[in-house]
């Protein structure tokens, strides 16, 4: 246990002094709730089901920052923890894998909770967005949709080779969800068929699941159960896949 | 002595290539041990099988009673602290975090601050690792394989250059490792550095070990285990040294003549000059080193010792 509270304390210390991590988690989503609500502003109704524009689009940008979490941050940490022989030199010590891999889950899932807050909190002064219809069942939906897209880190950094190959596959991977999911833009201003081509991405998912508890106190089945389809098979192959050196 | 460490004929192969055949050592409690050779010798994959991170594909391993395969990693790293090659630290971590990081991992370790300060880096806690000259960052590796103070402690490659002010101060504080009971195996290609730091050592050649003894005992077994060279400025009959029991070999360019032989080397050499008359310049007498022991042994070297006069025959691969 001191062994997991040391390694999470100190890999958070070493996350927040990582200027690319930090941005993407806690700078660029709240960059977007400034820009797009000093552009579109909050007026009731200037997005569907009644609700202002900036209301409507937090629970994506939320969406966002679980993207960069898990498409960036996560498989950039493991792939340069191997490059740089940290793992190697973890293995040989008494410290256990699952600790390992345990506090980076915990240090990306605290970063989660810490943006999500810093995101509420700026809503709520900036642009007077209310609290999620069901506080509980949005909570519910952001460790579901964190801890889905956690598993794709872990994949992603089993998968790539170094540190530089996982910089590039992570962009890859996150810009076209960034602004195809409905993370950046929202989608009901989207053609039909561009809402209906989104459905391939896990991230649009993520981005329904919490617009739905947010603004709805819905649980959204569909997205939920994709989501989880995502994350298993995730967990699957990333444990089958994964090297220390 | 009991025994720290020992191998029963490992054999460790990857595909077709055989990275370590048939060794056999055993590594007593208490001692600085060298396993020594060039790169690609076999060293870092023994130590590997050591550390229970390969599977060896036949013979044995114990570390201190422990099979590394069959015991724990909380049970085995309780016991054995490692720096491999090749294994670093997150480039903003200060070296006060890596050290308070390493020491959580275990139940009890060293007093941290002695420690740093012993190890010279007590006035670099708040830097962090990329801030770090080379010798720091290995002696910080060094710390962390010892935060623990482990009865074992395995250090491959700890000291790639190291300068000879850093070289002794490392030799000092190996024996005050030493004298706190722990072993320590030294993985190093630099001969003269495990020269001055083991009390034996094993030299590996393409995955076999070619010799086991102390550098000393080693140096002796060489026919020629010393050597002086000198300058002349008027020509030097050589004919009536090759002759001589004490010469093994002796090769002249231009002016410079280097004569390879056994102990009582200098004396001879004078004495033929002083027969010729001849006064020589630059006269010095050298012992050989572990790295002419390695030449010999291997065959890579002058013919000026024989491969035969030691009890291990030069490489058979």
């Amino acid at each position: 246990m001191k062994a997991f509270l040391t390694l999470t304390w100190t890999e958070s210390k070493l996350f927040l002094r990582e200027p690319a991590a930090t941005f993407f988690t806690l700078g660029f989503p709240l960059l977007l709730l400034v820009a797009f609500g000093a552009i579109f502003g909050n007026d009731p109704a200037s997005a569907p089901g009644e609700v202002g524009y900036t209301t409507y689009a937090l629970p994506g940008y939320i969406a966002l920052t679980i993207g960069s979490l898990g498409l960036l941050s996560l498989p950039i940490t493991l792939a340069t923890q191997r490059d740089h022989g940290i793992l190697r030199r973890f293995r040989v010590t008494p410290l256990r894998p699952v600790t390992v891999l345990g506090a980076q889950a915990t240090v990306h899932l605290g970063m989660l909770t810490g943006s999500t807050l810093l995101l509420g909190a700026a809503a709520g002064v900036g642009y007077d967005v209310p609290l999620p219809a069901s506080p509980l069942l949005a909570l519910t939906a952001l460790v579901f949709g964190g801890v889905t897209f956690l598993a794709v880190g872990f994949l992603l950094g089993a998968l790539v080779p170094t540190a530089r190959a996982a910089q590039a596959v992570g962009m890859t991977l996150f810009f076209p969800m960034l602004f195809l999911s409905g993370a950046a833009i929202p989608q009901f201003l989207f053609p039909d068929w561009l809402r209906t081509a989104s459905v391939v991405l896990p991230l649009t998912h993520t981005t329904r699941l919490l617009q739905d508890a947010w603004l709805h106190g819905q649980w959204n089945g569909t997205a939920a159960l994709v989501l989880a389809g995502v994350g298993i098979g995730s967990t699957i192959a990333a444990t089958w896949a994964f090297q220390w050196t | 002595m009991p025994t720290a460490l020992s191998f029963q004929s490992l054999r460790k192969t990857y595909g077709s290539t055989v990275a370590v055949e048939d060794l056999c050592l055993e590594v007593e409690e208490g001692e600085i041990f060298g396993l020594i050779g060039p790169n690609g010798a076999g060293k870092t994959t023994a130590v590997e099988c050591a550390l229970g991170l390969r599977q060896p594909d036949a013979g044995g391993v114990r570390v201190l009673g422990m099979d590394p395969r069959r015991t724990s990693r909380e049970a085995f790293y309780r016991r054995v602290g490692a720096q491999l090659q090749d294994a670093g630290l997150p480039d903003r971590l200060t070296v006060q975090e890596a050290v308070d990081l390493f020491a959580s991992f275990y139940p009890t370790t060293m007093d941290r601050t002695p420690l740093l300060d012993r190890w010279g880096l007590s006035e670099k806690r708040g830097a962090s690792i990329d801030a770090l000259s080379g010798g720091q960052k290995q002696r910080l590796f060094v710390v962390l394989a010892l935060v623990h103070n482990p009865d074992l402690v395995v250090l491959d490659e700890i000291s790639t250059g190291l300068d000879p002010e850093a070289r002794r101060v490392t030799r000092d504080l190996l024996r005050e490792v030493q004298e706190s009971g722990t072993t320590v195996i030294l993985v190093t290609h630099f001969m003269d550095e495990a020269q001055a730091l083991c009390d034996r050592v094993a030299m590996m050649n393409r995955g076999r070990c070619v010799a086991l003894d102390t550098p000393a005992a080693l140096i002796d077994r060489l026919d020629a285990s010393y050597r002086v060279h000198f300058a002349a400025a008027s020509s030097v009959n050589p004919a009536p040294l090759r002759v001589d029991p004490a010469v093994e070999t002796v090769t002249v360019d231009d002016k410079h003549i280097r004569v390879y032989g056994s102990d009582n080397l200098l004396s001879t050499v004078v004495r033929h000059l002083t027969e010729q008359n001849i006064t020589p310049n630059d006269l010095h007498a050298e012992r050989a080193t572990l790295e002419d022991v390695f030449l010999a042994l291997t065959n890579d070297g002058p013919a000026r010792s024989s491969p035969a006069a030691t009890e291990i025959p030069a490489d058979s691969a």
